[in-house]
């Protein structure tokens, strides 16, 4: 049977995670199910969680008054979502609704921030592991920012 | 029907061709089917091109999107880009077109045989992978596992719908589609088309891989794929340049050492890897 502790164990964002930290972050840990279209945090509210998605599709959503809600990024199978709960003010800059039914575990990041705070070695290794993943995500947005697919007027091979 | 290389006029006269059907992909992008004038068409491997003539107009390139197992219905989506291209988004059924090639080298689908195919295709680049989506499909048991990562611009920008819904539902292939922006009705994924790359299965070290999109998607992704752990020898890439000759004369699609006409437009990546990013090549 899988247990909190065995799915974060073999999850690529905790591999290799001493066990004693392991056990800290399974203690801050719960499984949580989102229904299709629930909100699971909206832009501007205090951020204390994130989430480690299990199966299913989380889409961040921005609004402009000009264009409406837009969907700026989906989180899907096996990715991590939230790490506004280690920067400050802590307050979301999205919101966050499940486009589909969406299994993942919730973590308190505020309880692990504290123990952040107390052990920085544990800070260290999560911090590590976010700024991987704040890595990939400005790579995404570089691209997605340059608008790749935009036509190009010269005749080209398509 | 003439072999792949074959072009019974020379390389530098087109050959008539009628639309036979017309269908319109998205707001800019339409598919021409062509039929042959003169002579019962010719063969062509995935990833090869033609030179398409509007009579009077102007010539483009553009790459075959149809199935080589049906040489005699020449099939090319075309993005409306430009004077020729606009040109051939007035066409109608019945209109002639001037059609030489094929031309380029084709995907490696021999190389591909009994490894794992990744195909990775950013926004009209969908329609030159059309082709090796069809050989594999018409002999799925060659091949190993088959990944279809398809980003593109916004919903209403995906191309082959219908056929990417027929393959989606495969249970033998997995296609994963990404938009780079979406209203929030989209229920698929919203992403540049990397992000998909981490969601898939496959064995890195028996797999070949065939990107063909705008060039920034294909560095970024072609990184992706080798901290997975995917050789360079194992990565093609389609590139794109102004081809006009065809035949490597005219240098007009000069890259580097290469003409894109003649040498390409697949590449093995590490021949051309010290040449992508540089500047004005």
């Amino acid at each position: 049977m899988e247990t909190l502790e065995s799915i974060l164990k073999d999850h690529p964002f905790f591999r290799g995670l001493e066990p004693h930290y392991l056990a800290l972050v399974v203690g801050c840990a719960a499984n949580v199910v989102f229904k299709e279209g629930q909100v699971l945090f909206r832009e501007g509210e205090e951020a204390n969680l994130f989430y480690v998605v299990r199966h299913g599709r989380i889409a961040l959503e921005l609004t402009s008054p000009e264009r409406g809600a837009l969907t700026v990024q989906t989180v899907g199978d096996g990715e991590i979502l939230g790490w506004s709960w280690l920067i400050p003010p802590y307050h979301w800059h999205y919101t966050a609704r499940a486009v589909e039914e969406t299994r993942a575990i919730t973590l308190d990041g505020k309880c692990l921030r504290g123990k952040c705070e107390e052990d920085h070695h544990l800070g260290y290794e999560l911090l590590k592991r976010f700024a991987h993943i704040m890595e990939e995500r400005l790579k995404a947005t570089q691209v997605q920012l340059l608008d790749v697919y935009c036509p190009h007027p010269p005749e080209k091979k398509v | 029907m003439t072999g792949p290389c074959a072009l019974s006029h020379g390389p530098m006269h087109p050959s008539r061709y009628e639309v036979s059907r017309i269908q319109r992909e998205t707001n800019d992008v339409f598919t021409l089917e062509l039929e042959p004038v003169d002579g019962d068409g010719f063969s062509f491997g995935p990833g090869q091109f033609t030179m398409l003539y509007v009579f009077g107009m102007g010539e483009a390139p553009i790459s075959i999107s149809g199935d080589p197992a049906n040489g005699a219905k020449l099939v090319h989506t075309i993005r409306s880009v430009g004077t020729v291209t606009g040109a051939m988004d007035k066409l109608k059924k019945g209109d002639i077109l001037g059609v030489r090639g094929p031309f380029g080298t084709p995907w490696p689908m021999e190389e591909a045989a009994g490894r794992d195919v990744v195909l990775a295709a950013g926004g009209i680049g969908l329609a030159p992978l059309r082709p090796v989506l069809y050989q594999i499909m018409a002999d799925r048991q060659r091949f190993g596992k088959v990944v279809l990562l398809y980003g593109t611009r916004t919903p209403e920008d995906i191309l082959f719908r219908d056929e990417l819904e027929e393959w989606r539902g495969r249970m033998d292939m997995e296609v994963e589609v990404t938009v780079d922006r979406a209203g929030v009705d989209w229920r698929g994924n919203v992403g540049v088309v990397t992000t998909l790359l981490p969601r898939t299965v496959f064995d890195p070290v028996n797999t070949i891989a065939m990107l063909c999109g705008p060039e920034v998607m294909m560095r970024f992704m072609i990184a992706d794929l080798m901290k997975r752990g995917v050789l360079a020898e194992a990565i093609y890439l389609s590139m794109e340049r102004n081809m006009k000759c065809g035949i490597g004369m005219c240098g007009h699609c000069q890259f580097g050492p290469y003409f894109v006409c003649k040498d390409g437009p697949v590449f093995r990546y590490d021949k051309v890897r010290w040449l992508l990013g540089v500047r004005e090549i």
